[in-house]
């Protein structure tokens, strides 16, 4: 009898541990979600989204930024998307599943994916600009500095290699929801492999291959150790114009005011808007991904 | 699958059964792995382009031979510069030596180059001083001195390192715990309706960009519990490793999981039909029959904070001292990165040290990956195989 009540009591406070610590990690979100919105909805506004900073960025908007990690995503996903998709459908359609060099491949991408952002900011700096830009400087322009230093292509380059993971996994896991029958039916009918890839198997993926997008732009956008040396910049009172031009970022701007600011408490309201404008942008296009995909999963689960 | 459907076809002779070539499956085919190889490729480039920019620490001259001239104003080891260590012998650069170092790193000029004298900065234009700093560098890696800017500088990395492992150590303790908890939470007790909402709030959560989390670290989470501890600097490990928890929590929840609903039904079933409660099976049998995975969990959590770099930027007071202290401030290595590579000159010694923290970097979270790939997946599906 007393040895039941024990085991109650040590069961009831196991459970709860359980339980509060799901529900602790709920309310930390929620916290982190409410003193950001609290914080940043007086600042919030129509105007602050489509101004310059000004003052040396002690008032003013955040255009320059929303517009250059917009360019940046934009230029990331260019790359990133097609390079990603057609590796997945390697991994999908051609590649053996026990085959050595899917294996090989899929490893690759696991580790993609776990190599620390900073690391890739490293990357790009040695391989793009070092190597690739100061390469192509010497070559095409005669050792004129155009394409050695950092600017927004090579940033875009260096976090399309970061979210490259994103878009194949997404990618590969709508493909394999794409029915065998399918396929199968398109095969007996006389096409070609390829021919099915193109006719069946993509367009059957095409909400897989938005949803790796997706979810791309929204690391892509959150992301600022790959880009701190690759290209972003502290203020620019232009708009980058081309491709070889520095550009500003939101999470970077986040950074620099909170941290390096000659007046850090003057700009907190807008510091705790932009951080809200970026929780939002990634909260939407995540929500949406996680939409999309449920779809995914269930048109795959019946 | 290919080849079973095109012999179904209604074809009878031998010769129209082979596969016909046609250039466009050809050259499709090809493009598309080819591009898969991309992803090995970027592993194998990402390797070889971070070690290169570290190599001129080990060998200046090979390397400045090696790089484009436009950007290298700077950076000038020469040609004629080589120079000895007479610290213990074993490494000479070159024949014609023109500067030597003793032991206790003072720098002892030969004959060509006596009228230099030690210029103080990094991004040194002369020659001799160029190439002491290489040898000054060398030993001053294991040293206990992070100063990268001064007149002499030394690049210690023990106190990196000591910031680094406190800020996991902590982020570990924190995280871990809770979102193991949580996982066996969702995964054991809660009802369906409760588990659908706590796993997407937790994948939002992973979504959350670090630079938001470190702001928040930065502004609300420092003076709160500045205010609960009362220590001295507002911004600590102590900060920096629960906030680096925050970005933790969501792989190693999700990654255990994952391996906690991948135990066979069987299990369960089996302890709850031998009279054992649901905390029991899931105390006793759910979660030792996981612990592979999630052990793995806690090594990508591991690596997920040891590569952390802007929380530990703008949360842990980026002060590099080696205290066992918590409430400290300390400097993480990435963060070391993150911080001084955009002032650093390209190419000086200076940044092929911050290259250098890279690669120690990447190679331990490379490994610690390998690691949680190959052992612990390998033992976790021979378990379940009844196999271990």
């Amino acid at each position: 009898m007393k040895k039941g009540n024990r085991k109650r009591i040590i069961g009831g406070i196991f459970t709860g541990a359980t339980g509060v610590s799901a529900f602790l990690i709920i309310a930390i979100i929620i916290l982190i979600l409410v003193v950001i919105i609290l914080g940043g909805k007086e600042t919030f506004s129509w105007e602050f989204l489509t101004a310059f900073p000004e003052d040396g960025m002690l008032k003013g908007g955040i255009f320059p930024a929303i517009y250059g990690t917009a360019m940046l995503v934009l230029i990331m996903s260019v790359a990133a998307v097609p390079f990603g998709t057609l590796t997945a459908i390697y991994l999908t359609e051609y590649a053996g599943e026990k085959s050595v060099l899917a294996q090989t491949i899929r490893f690759a991408v696991r580790t993609l994916a776990t190599v620390p952002s900073i690391i890739f900011g490293l990357f790009g700096l040695g391989f793009f600009i070092r190597f690739v830009g100061t390469g192509m400087d010497t070559v095409f322009l005669g050792g004129e500095l155009k394409w050695g230093q950092p600017n927004i292509l090579w940033a875009s380059l260096t976090m399309a290699l970061l979210t490259l993971p994103v878009v194949i996994v997404s990618v590969e896991e709508a493909i394999r929801a794409v029915p065998r029958e399918l396929r199968e039916a398109s095969l007996a009918l006389g096409a070609t492999k390829w021919q099915t890839i193109r006719n069946i198997v993509i367009p059957g993926s095409f909400s897989g291959i938005l949803t790796g997008t997706i979810l791309a732009v929204s690391r892509g956008a959150g992301e600022v150790a790959p880009i701190l040396f690759t290209g972003a910049a502290y203020y620019l009172a232009t708009l980058p114009a081309s491709l070889s031009d520095q550009f500003m970022n939101l999470g970077y701007h986040i950074y620099i005011l909170s941290t390096q600011s000659s007046n850090v408490d003057q700009t907190l309201p807008i510091q705790f808007a932009t951080t809200l404008v970026l929780l939002l942008l990634t909260f939407v296009l995540n929500f949406t991904a996680v939409i999309i995909r449920s779809g995914i999963r269930k048109r795959r689960a019946k | 699958m290919n080849q079973n459907t095109e012999k179904k076809k209604f074809v009878f002779t031998k010769e129209s059964l082979k596969k016909k070539f046609r250039i466009s499956e050809f050259l499709s085919e090809k493009i598309i792995t080819s591009v898969a190889f991309l992803s090995i490729a970027i592993i194998i480039l990402i390797f070889f382009f971070v070690f290169r920019e570290t190599m001129p620490i080990f060998k200046s001259q090979t390397a400045v031979e090696s790089q484009p001239a436009t950007a290298m104003v700077q950076e000038q080891y020469g040609v004629d510069s080589s120079l000895i260590l007479n610290d213990q012998g074993q490494e000479q650069y070159g024949v014609d030596s023109t500067v030597m170092v003793n032991a206790n790193g003072q720098e002892q000029y030969g004959v060509t180059e006596s009228g230099l004298q030690d210029t103080g900065e990094v991004s040194s234009t002369d020659n001799a001083a160029g190439s002491e700093h290489e040898v000054a560098v060398l030993k001053s890696l294991v040293g206990k001195d992070w100063l990268p800017v001064s007149d002499h500088p030394r690049y210690g990395l023990i106190p990196l390192f000591v910031g680094t492992l406190k800020i996991t150590l902590l982020a570990i303790l924190f995280a871990a715990p809770i979102a193991i908890l949580a996982a066996l939470f969702t995964a054991a007790f809660a009802p369906n309706w409760l588990r659908e909402i706590i796993k997407p709030a937790i994948e939002l959560l992973a979504g959350f960009p670090s630079v938001v989390i470190g702001f928040f670290a930065l502004m609300v989470m420092a003076s709160f519990f500045q205010g609960i501890f009362g220590y001295e600097s507002r911004l600590n490990a102590f900060v920096g490793g629960i906030a680096m928890a925050l970005a933790a929590i969501p792989i190693i929840y999700t990654i255990t999981e994952d391996a906690l609903t991948a135990i066979p039904a069987s299990y369960k079933e089996a302890s709850l039909a031998l009279g054992a409660t649901k905390w029991q099976t899931a105390l006793f049998v759910t979660l030792p029959a996981a612990t592979p995975g999630i052990f793995a969990a806690i090594l990508l959590g591991i690596g997920r904070v040891f590569g952390e770099t802007m929380i530990a930027l703008m949360a842990t007071g980026n002060a590099a001292m080696t205290s066992a202290n918590p409430f400290e401030s300390v400097r993480t290595l990435a963060a070391t990165i993150g911080a001084e590579m955009a002032e650093v000159v390209f190419g000086d010694t200076h940044y092929s040290v911050l290259f250098l923290i890279g690669s120690l970097l990447f190679i331990f979270t490379f490994g610690l990956n390998a690691l949680a790939e190959f052992y612990i997946k390998g033992k976790l599906v021979r378990r379940f195989q009844g196999k271990s």
